[in-house]
């Protein structure tokens, strides 16, 4: 009962065992964070707006992106994933979600930014349905810790819209 | 004074001693069998008994294992609840040796989430974030298309031959938790299964040699 393996294995199971709870801590105490994040897109211009050659619209734009994300980091966030997708409606689908640009935030110092971009990624529709098209301008953030449970939140910029003639 | 007598004991006998509280089984079974004037050689059975013992426990353990695996199956909606992370196209967020909690749950795809999914055909399950859906109207069936975080292009060149996106089908679950390094120990086991037919055997060892 006392033998070398058994205190070996007995130590190994606790601290096992500890390890594990701290983990579980740490991810719960995520939940005493309450956020106030804030963030501002201004579509600059559309530099070009085509059907391409395999059907579908699409657009490319330049935007202004701006936010405070500061307040959700917490000791437990490892980085921040965030991305701006182009949400829309159309005929055929209830919802579309296009991710035109995204960043990784690795710290609380670079939450609060402010970028002049064109769209990282190609903003293609299925289909023809893009002219005069009103979408929103959706800011998600997905925060992943350095333990436990990952969540993400977004923020939602209603009332942009297209030009109704390609150009 | 009282003095404290230890009472003698040796493999066969014991001198009764009513304080004493424990008794090994071997001993008292003996005492029995001799006062009843019975011829069993107690040793022999014994042994027998116990290994029989280790036996059961050893089978009790692995069910219990089993048990609780498939438990997390249940509950989690996923063939595989947990996966390890084995290559770096999702960093910084996720290293190779990571281990991700999974969940399916009814809820729609949308983009941004972190999703396993298998491509047709591929056997390895991979780990990317959602970046486009395109959800039909009514049926709300949707179109997905995915991307590794480190990667500079998303994922259509890794979809099967004609393939441009991913369906329901083909998802096993969403990430929802994560534990750094500790899917190590299955990378070093798949990697050099060696490892794991000695750790195997080195438990079973443990477990028959151990003394309760």
């Amino acid at each position: 009962m006392h033998s070398f393996g058994y205190r070996a294995n007995a130590l190994l199971t606790f601290a096992v065992t500890i390890l594990a709870f701290m983990c579980a801590i740490a991810s719960l105490s995520d939940n005493l964070n309450s956020p106030s994040p804030s963030a501002e897109i201004q579509i600059l211009n559309i530099n070009w707006f085509q059907k391409q050659t395999h059907g579908n619209d699409e657009v490319s734009l330049t935007m202004n992106i701006s936010a405070d994300l500061q307040s959700l980091f917490t000791w437990n966030t490892k980085q921040l994933f965030i991305f701006v997708a182009a949400e829309y409606e159309t005929p055929s689908n209830a919802l579309n979600q296009v991710s035109v640009w995204d960043a990784i935030i690795p710290s609380k110092e670079h939450a609060k930014f402010w970028i002049h971009t064109s769209n990282k990624y190609r903003f293609v529709d299925q289909g023809n349905n893009l002219r005069g098209k009103e979408f929103n301008l959706t800011l998600h953030w997905h925060v992943m810790p350095k333990t436990g449970k990952m969540f993400a939140d977004k923020l939602v910029m209603p009332g942009y819209r297209l030009p109704k003639e390609y150009r | 004074k009282c003095q404290n007598h230890k009472p003698k004991q040796s493999l066969g006998f014991t001198y009764a001693s009513p304080f004493k509280k424990t008794e090994a089984k071997t001993e008292i079974r003996t005492e029995t069998e001799t006062e009843m004037g019975l011829n069993i050689n107690p040793i022999k059975s014994t042994k027998i008994r116990q290994s029989l013992e280790q036996l059961v426990l050893l089978g009790i353990i692995v069910t219990t294992a089993l048990m609780i695996w498939q438990g997390l199956i249940y509950v989690t909606g996923c063939e595989s609840p947990v996966v390890v992370v084995l290559s770096g196209s999702m960093e910084p967020g996720f290293q190779r040796g990571d281990i991700l909690f999974l969940h399916m749950s009814k809820h729609p795809i949308r983009a941004g989430e972190i999703i396993v999914f298998n491509v047709e055909g591929g056997d390895i399950p991979i780990v990317h974030r959602v970046i486009e859906v395109h959800e039909l109207q009514d049926t709300r069936v949707a179109d997905v298309l995915t991307k590794g975080d480190n990667n500079d292009v998303d994922d259509r060149i890794l979809y099967a031959h004609g393939q441009d996106w991913l369906q329901q089908s083909h998802i096993m679950g969403r990430a929802v938790g994560f534990l750094p390094y500790v899917g190590w120990v299955t990378i070093l086991m798949t990697e050099k299964p060696i490892i794991k037919y000695v750790l195997v055997s080195l438990l079973g060892l443990l477990i028959i040699t151990s003394k309760d």
